[in-house]
């Protein structure tokens, strides 16, 4: 492996005893250690290898999109012509969106710093670490309590004209409903999938389907104004 | 003539130089791959092996790796297009002009750089969502997802602190909008409307800002955090498996010695 040196390392006398550290394990509370036979492959170079061929298809792809499609650019920017409507980047216009419906203190501030802070303390919650379904237990009072969530949500989005967050809203109560009245050995796949599913999955599928309507709606159905325009009409 | 340069790669493989670069040694032994990696300094972040069902492309969709793909194709695409570029007004948009008119092969590169963005955004996102429905931010890989929601707002600035380097009018507008918000935080709003732009509003102050945020500050802040994200993957016990999964020895026993194959 190394090199032939050509000068021995010898141990000096000088050299002291190193401590051992001594570990009783009892027998009541030794470890349990679960052993798994797994077959496993070497990082270099089969797992290097495959990630590299990942990457070069990728940028043959955007290679290719950069042959066929030109990046955006306008006129030199000018501060005194605002162009209708000012448009930010397309993972902003979900932002920008509620911005429409509230007060920037709480689409600008409050909403994206709560959305940044649930994000980070997602694995910190204890809750439900075995990800059971969410209907499973206690299924009358889970159903009442995530159909008033889901009605104070409503008729909250619904007094501020959010009609567009209604939608996803509306899509995953109703997935909870059929969610509530199926059984972990229903002869339906998908009544099977959704009851296995925990409340965390509910709650990150309505934040994606938000993510996904908000910011399509943002891009292509506002125009001049932030007023609602049909994409294909124009 | 494969063997030919397999020969001399052999040769070069026992010179001096090559030995001293290289301290894995020759030898394609499981030991020597192993050491190819532990051996390297960037390599060592990742572990020396990886279970071999997480290497096929439906456990992770290899969004993770795509993304890491994107960034460096921006790093690369950057570093050319900085050659080009004043961050200065007007200079600013008439570089991007002759970027697309004038420099061989220009237009290409921007519209490279550009796309490659867009896609690290979404990759970023896409991985961030797979991450969480695969339940792999669980204990103990709690930090490394912390780690990976900070990546993700990195990742966020540095494409919109690109977004207004061209200098023009979609670039300008786009961050007079998303700048505007932040004089809607409460008490030091305006402070920091002020502190982001150099000034009350875009202008050349502005442009100079993001320009050292987006090509210094914020990429070396995401190579620290790429690095850290990547070794804790190892550190945390390699890519997370569901023991519900097909091909735990629990589901399915099977003798050791009839599994090496």
């Amino acid at each position: 492996m190394t090199p032939p040196k050509d000068f021995t390392a010898t141990v000096g006398s000088d050299m002291r005893v190193s401590q051992k550290r001594v570990l009783f394990v009892t027998r009541r509370t030794s470890p349990q250690v679960k052993a798994y036979d797994e077959e496993r492959v070497q990082t270099f170079p089969e797992v290097l290898i495959r990630a590299l061929l990942a990457i070069e298809c990728m940028v043959i792809a955007l290679v290719l999109m950069s042959l066929f499609f030109n990046a955006p650019l306008e006129g030199i920017a000018n501060p005194t012509n605002t162009p209708n409507p000012a448009k930010a980047p397309w993972y902003f216009l979900g932002l920008q969106e509620m911005l429409h419906y509230f007060p920037p203190v709480v689409a600008g501030v409050l909403i994206p710093g709560l959305l940044i802070i649930a994000l980070i303390v997602i694995p910190y919650f204890d809750i439900n670490v075995e990800a059971e379904g969410f209907f499973l237990k206690d299924r009358q009072q889970r159903l009442r309590l995530s159909m008033i969530v889901a009605g104070a949500l409503t008729i909250f989005l619904w007094f501020f004209d959010v009609y567009v967050a209604l939608g996803p809203t509306v899509l995953v109560a109703g997935l909870m409903l059929l969610a509530a009245f199926s059984t972990a050995d229903s002869p339906n796949r998908f009544r099977r999938y959704l009851a296995l599913r925990p409340i965390s999955w509910w709650i990150m599928t309505w934040f994606l389907f938000e993510l996904i309507v908000l910011t399509a709606v943002g891009t292509y159905f506002r125009g001049p104004g932030w007023s609602w325009v049909w994409p294909w009409r124009s | 003539m494969p063997s030919t340069i397999d020969t001399y790669f052999e040769k070069l493989e026992r010179t001096r130089m090559w030995r001293s670069i290289f301290r894995s040694g020759r030898g394609s032994s499981t030991l020597h791959n192993a050491l190819a990696i532990q051996q390297n300094v960037f390599l060592h972040l990742f572990p020396t092996k990886v279970r071999k069902r997480m290497v096929g492309l439906g456990a992770t969709w290899y969004l993770g790796t795509l993304t890491l793909g994107t960034f460096l194709l921006l790093v690369i695409t950057g570093i050319l297009l900085m050659l080009y570029y004043h961050p200065s007004v007007p200079q600013a948009y008439s570089d991007v002009k002759d970027l697309r008119f004038v420099v061989s092969s220009g237009l290409f590169l921007r519209n490279l750089h550009r796309w490659a963005a867009h896609a690290m955004v979404f990759l970023a996102f896409a991985h961030m969502f797979r991450v969480f429905y695969r339940g792999a931010y669980r204990a103990p890989r709690e930090f490394n997802w912390v780690v990976g929601v900070v990546l993700l707002l990195v990742t966020l600035l540095l494409s919109y602190t690109g977004y207004l380097l061209p200098w023009d009018q979609l670039a300008y507008w786009a961050i007079t909008v998303g700048t505007n918000i932040s004089s809607a935080v409460p008490l030091i709003g305006d402070k920091i409307h002020f502190l982001l732009l150099g000034g009350n509003q875009v202008n050349a102050n502005a442009l100079l800002r993001f320009y050292v945020l987006h090509c210094v500050i914020l990429p070396l802040t995401a190579v620290v955090f790429l690095a850290v994200h990547f070794w804790r993957i190892r550190k945390d016990g390699g890519l997370y498996v569901r023991e519900s999964e097909p091909g735990t020895a629990s589901a399915q026993p099977q003798p050791a010695s009839e599994e090496r194959k």
